[in-house]
């Protein structure tokens, strides 16, 4: 039992506590709980009333059942009605229990909002900061939109207690961040920015969390908070140790108001009133004598304190870039820090001076602190340290100490963290490429990353050096030389294997006058490999060999004879197998002047933003990336995922879904590229021209990127979407390809192709933003009794994460078994930076996608329409033109539709006539269509007989919203 | 300030605070790795380490975690003394408070920490006035039981 039990002792809830405390296995704590809440239940439910202090005993401890990390199901009904005691302490508990437990039932919400309508209307200060209190934790719509115009009232009403005041403030900036469209400031602005002139320091601490919050989503309406900031600071500053009594904190003057009032300046560019700015640069010079003086206390938190001010005070002068006095001073005080006997210190001095680095005033400064963070890097001992010590290094890095600094990376490297060598080996990678003076250097560098690293180099490395190598020519021949040395030893890594395979099939015959490096001892050296290598890199040396044979005729018995035997010529991946057969083939039956031009040398690749780069950003946020890189990364938009661009027509790389997999053309044989199609068609990106997915009936497929076609941008809104987004039925009836959905974050386009009652869907999942998705599912659902109608099955389910910049493919297999009118629904489901997303969508899957056209001629067409006369076989619509009426334009849709397009069968030459059976696995149906536009008033009359009634009344909907 | 969490050297939670809204499943699972984190690393390492998307600012106070999630552009040296002063206020309330006393008192722990902290953001750095917020709720209370008394007494 604890010595103190101040207040009330809930003495039963202290024995439960003891209880629980003294249960020797987590089975009989469970035992003990059980009990408990069978107890409480039991209470709550009986006859009696419970009288105030017991139910805030129960519920009190059902609140310790749940921190215990339980799950609570009852009990919110007692605390809702604690809400409403007169007895402080049983209010202050249940409010405690709101918060902790919220539960979005809205019959609970509502008895809540009451209460806190009551408490914020009582007038008593007490209870109105509970009710603020609770608004603030729980900070749901729901809350918002009952309270968001009442709060600034509270918060600028003359008779309101500071106290008040101040759970005012936060409580609306917590309704703010949660719901800024229902916090209207509108005329309470001016009121809420002089609250920094209140008399009441905590009234000012409270309020400028608000403020700045504001001002960063409102700069203007809130700019006159910079020079009473300036004022507020410059008092604070210039205060002696004691004048500000409570709200000194280990003889700092108010540093947490310090700190915010410093942040709220990072919100605005330095002050263009000469005074206010000769006030402030004079405060930011004090901050920075200050940090020279002695302590006045020998305890941490005084030091603490007056660094995280200090701190505070060196972001805002990199903030204002304007200052080359200040950020050489605060370079020098960052770099007394690099050294200082806290770790804590060292820590943020490193990353701070990252910033630094970036500032032309400052660059230089922090570059003459070199040795000192090189040694961080090797001797500190915390992973976190070591890694801004990293960072550090590669922000200040330039021409000058690039070899240094690469080279002290690359021997960290080796002992380095599991956990930041992948963001190591990127950084290295640019820098190396960045700075190069002599590209022999880089080759080096890079291949000797693959030797230390090889796990870590991503594709984007490797891509890169091939990329350089290719684009100078003044490199090729080392090149050739040192993989090829590299490759000699025994074990050497899969991604070396990928740059020697490529580089040697490229620039093999460059090393091939030395006997040590024959073309035969080059190819034995590769083939030694070959069977300890994936299906990629397999496939990669495949086509190195065939290079081989262009390169040097000799080789090609020996060649011919590897990817003749079984093993190539019959693998089971069927990538590998198409290669050796083509390749085969192709090596037998073509000229030497063919193949010389089939299999000639890349060209150079054009230069764009480093792939790398973009990876980094993508892994670090663009802040991490210093400014200059930024600027580089510029020139293109940034945006560019490869540093090459597709090339060549050949796309059936099966294992790679990084659309730079083709980057390298390393499959650019143009004639087996087309013969490969079939397979290739697969994996046609979404956002190229429309690959050769058309069936034979003709669809739509010209540019679905075109602006009438693309998905309308949905509201700017961070919130999820929720329900069903109705999928715009009409948008795919003639088409089968194009963007389904389109937000901040997820594009989601698709590719689809249908024949008889089959069909395959291609949905293509890109992640917008540069962060990755996490938990990402999606999930095919046939509402109702659809499923009896149509099948939509996955072939397999979707990688759990989305990397930024990323797109994911997956597969539906479809089969229509009988005909159908509702849709299968799409859901997915990620999270997005801790936020879950949660949408789904009516997959565009209709009955006219199992069309088959039949052609027939104008006596045929009439006779069947004929038969086709009884009343619920003809579906009909008369209805006003919603598009252009434009033939050519109607002609296409038809044709989209999928039935065959009958010429000189109607004797009215406008109209249209159509033919076509849907295929489904129960029967086939067939259908008529008749289209007779009216030019003079704008209208159509559409008619559709078929053999059953459902088909003709669904496809006559659909139609309907196409023209 | 995203979420506070006080945890004991032997991985208990003894107090939770979130101040943005997630699924209980996703907290208990982020309590659960942070804990990990935290506890694996050694005495002298720094008090700041980048977890997931936010920085951790953590102290240790004899068997007690403190343990902060702040946003990117919050200052640590700050959000240190946050914990600091807290630490400082039960301190002041329990009279050289310890462990058991969170434990036993652990909505007396919440009611200090909501007088200090408001939605993430501090709503007021003096001890004095925050301690004279919850001393008045006590107070409060007492008078609500004395009245009771007399209450019963009259009867």
């Amino acid at each position: 039992m604890p010595a103190v039990s101040k207040g009330d002792g809930m003495r039963g809830l202290a024995v439960f506590i003891s209880d629980i405390r003294n249960c020797k296995s987590k089975e009989a704590e469970i035992k003990r709980i059980n009990k408990e809440l069978a107890n409480i239940r039991s209470k709550f439910k009986g006859d009696k009333a419970l009288d105030g202090y017991s139910k805030k005993k129960y519920v009190c401890k059902l609140l310790f059942i749940f921190l215990l990390g339980h799950d609570i199901d009852f009990g919110h009904m007692e605390a809702v009605n604690l809400l409403s005691s007169n007895k402080y302490t049983e209010k202050q508990i249940g409010y405690l229990f709101i918060s902790v437990l919220v539960n979005s039932n809205s019959e609970l919400i509502r008895l809540i909002n009451n209460a806190i309508k009551n408490d914020l209307a009582s007038r008593n200060p007490t209870f109105m900061c509970l009710a603020l209190h609770c608004i603030a934790n729980v900070g749901s719509r729901e809350m918002a939109e009952a309270f968001a115009g009442e709060i600034p009232r509270i918060l600028v009403a003359g008779d309101t207690m500071d106290s008040v005041k101040q759970s005012a403030a936060l409580c609306l900036l917590r309704l703010y961040k949660t719901s800024p469209d229902l916090v209207l400031m509108g005329e309470w602005t001016s009121r809420v920015v002089h609250l920094l002139n209140d008399q009441h320091m905590g009234v000012v601490t409270a309020a400028i969390s608000l403020i700045t919050c504001l001002s960063q989503k409102n700069p203007d309406e809130f700019k006159t908070c910079v020079s009473l900031a300036v004022s507020r600071l410059s008092r604070i500053v210039s205060s002696a140790s004691t004048d500000l009594q409570d709200y000194t904190y280990y003889f700092v003057p108010a540093p947490w108001l310090s700190c915010k009032l410093l942040r709220l300046l990072q919100c605005y560019p330095p002050p263009e009133d000469g005074a206010v700015k000769g006030r402030l640069v004079e405060c930011l010079e004090t901050i920075l004598n200050k940090a020279q003086e002695p302590p006045k206390s020998k305890k941490v938190q005084h030091s603490n304190a007056k660094n995280a001010i200090l701190f505070e005070a060196i972001s805002l002068i990199i903030h204002y870039d304007s200052e080359p006095n200040l950020l050489v001073r605060a370079c020098n005080q960052l770099g007394q820090f690099l050294q200082h006997r806290e770790t804590n210190l060292r820590y943020l001095a490193l990353e701070s001076m990252c910033t630094l680095a970036s500032s032309e005033f400052s660059h230089e400064a922090v570059k003459t602190h070199i040795e000192t963070v090189i040694n961080a890097l090797k001797t500190e001992r915390d992973v976190s340290v070591r890694q801004r010590a990293a960072d550090l290094l590669y922000a200040m890095c330039d021409r000058s100490n690039a070899k240094q600094i690469v080279a002290e990376m690359l021997s960290y490297l080796e002992t380095a963290d599991y956990s930041i060598r992948e963001e190591m080996v990127l950084k290295v990678a640019i820098l190396a490429e960045k700075y190069a003076v002599d590209y022999s250097w880089y080759v080096d560098t890079i291949l000797n990353l693959i030797r230390i690293a090889g796990d870590y180099v991503s594709e984007e490395v490797w891509y890169r050096v091939i990329q350089i190598v290719i684009n100078r020519d003044d490199v090729q021949g080392y090149a050739a030389k040192t993989v090829f040395e590299a490759l000699q030893a025994p074990a050497c890594h899969e991604n070396m294997v990928k740059v020697g395979g490529y580089i040697l099939g490229e620039f093999g015959n460059l090393i091939a006058g030395d006997p040590r490096s024959s073309p035969l001892v080059q190819f034995n050296l590769l083939h030694s490999k070959f069977h300890l290598c994936s299906v990629p890199t397999r496939a990669l040396l495949l086509s190195a060999y065939i290079k081989f044979i262009n390169l040097f005729p000799e080789t090609k018995a020996t060649i011919q004879e590897v990817l003749r035997c079984d093993s190539q010529i019959r693998n089971s991946d069927v990538e590998l197998q198409q290669r050796a057969v083509e390749y085969l083939k192709l090596s037998s039956i073509a000229s030497t002047d063919v193949l010389a031009t089939v299999l000639e040398e890349m060209p150079p690749f054009p230069e764009r933003e480093s792939s790398i780069l973009a990876k980094l950003k993508k892994k670090k946020g663009p802040g991490a990336v210093s400014v200059s890189d930024l600027d580089e990364g510029k020139r293109d938009g940034g945006g560019e995922l490869n540093g090459a661009g597709e090339r060549g027509p050949e796309s059936s790389v099966v294992s790679t879904p990084s659309p730079s997999a083709d980057l390298l053309g390393l499959r650019s044989a143009p004639p087996v590229g087309s013969a490969a199609q079939g397979a290739g068609s697969l994996l046609v990106d979404v956002f190229s021209e429309a690959g050769p997915l058309a069936p034979a009936s003709g669809v739509n497929d010209d540019g679905f990127l075109s602006s009438e076609d693309s998905a309308p941008p949905l509201p700017e809104s961070d919130d999820p979407p929720c329900g069903p987004v109705p999928f715009q039925s009409f948008r795919f009836v003639c088409k089968n390809n194009g963007v389904l959905f389109e937000n901040q974050l997820l594009q989601i386009g698709i590719k689809s192709e249908y024949r008889q009652n089959l069909g395959r869907m291609y949905l293509f999942y890109g992640n917008k933003t540069s962060v990755q998705f996490v938990n990402f599912t999606s999930t095919v659902s046939c509402p109702g009794d659809l499923q009896s109608h149509i099948l939509c099955t996955p072939t397999k389910p979707v990688d759990p994460l989305v990397e930024g910049g990323a797109q994911l493919q997956q597969v539906l297999n479809i089969e229509c078994l009988s005909d159908f009118s509702d849709a299968p629904l799409l859901n997915i489901r990620f999270r997005y930076g801790g936020a879950l997303q949660n949408l789904t969508l009516k997959l565009p899957l209709t009955i006219n996608k199992f069309f088959q056209p039949t052609e027939m001629g104008s006596q045929d067409f009439f006779q069947r329409w004929k038969q086709l006369s009884l009343p619920q076989q003809e579906a009909q619509k008369i209805f006003k033109a919603n598009h252009s009426m434009d033939k050519e334009v109607l002609k296409a849709k038809l044709l989209g539709l999928g039935m065959a397009l009958l010429e000189n069968v109607d004797p009215n030459p406008e109209n249209f006539v159509c033919a076509g059976v849907v295929q489904t696995k129960a029967q086939q149906v067939g259908c008529l269509l008749r289209l007779e536009p009216n030019i003079q008033a704008q209208m159509y009359r559409l008619t559709l007989r078929s053999s059953k009634d459902t088909v003709s009344k669904r496809l006559c909907d659909l139609l309907a919203e196409q023209f | 300030m995203r979420f506070m969490l006080l945890f004991s050297r032997q991985g208990k939670l003894r107090l939770q605070k979130w101040y943005t809204a997630a699924a209980e499943r996703d907290r208990k699972k982020m309590v659960r790795e942070l804990m990990q984190v935290v506890l694996a690393r050694k005495p002298k390492m720094c008090s700041f380490l980048e977890w997931r998307d936010l920085k951790i600012v953590y102290k240790r106070y004899a068997s007690l975690y403190f343990c902060c999630a702040v946003e990117e552009q919050d200052n640590e040296l700050v959000t240190l003394e946050v914990i600091h002063r807290f630490v400082e206020l039960l301190d002041k309330y329990f009279g050289s408070v310890c462990e058991l006393d969170i434990i036993f008192n652990f909505e007396k722990a919440y009611f200090i920490l909501d007088e200090f902290l408001m939605g993430g953001e501090i709503q007021d750095t003096s001890k004095k006035s925050v301690l004279k917020a919850i001393e008045q709720a006590d107070l409060l209370q007492e008078v609500a039981m004395i009245q009771s008394v007399v209450l019963s007494l009259g009867q």
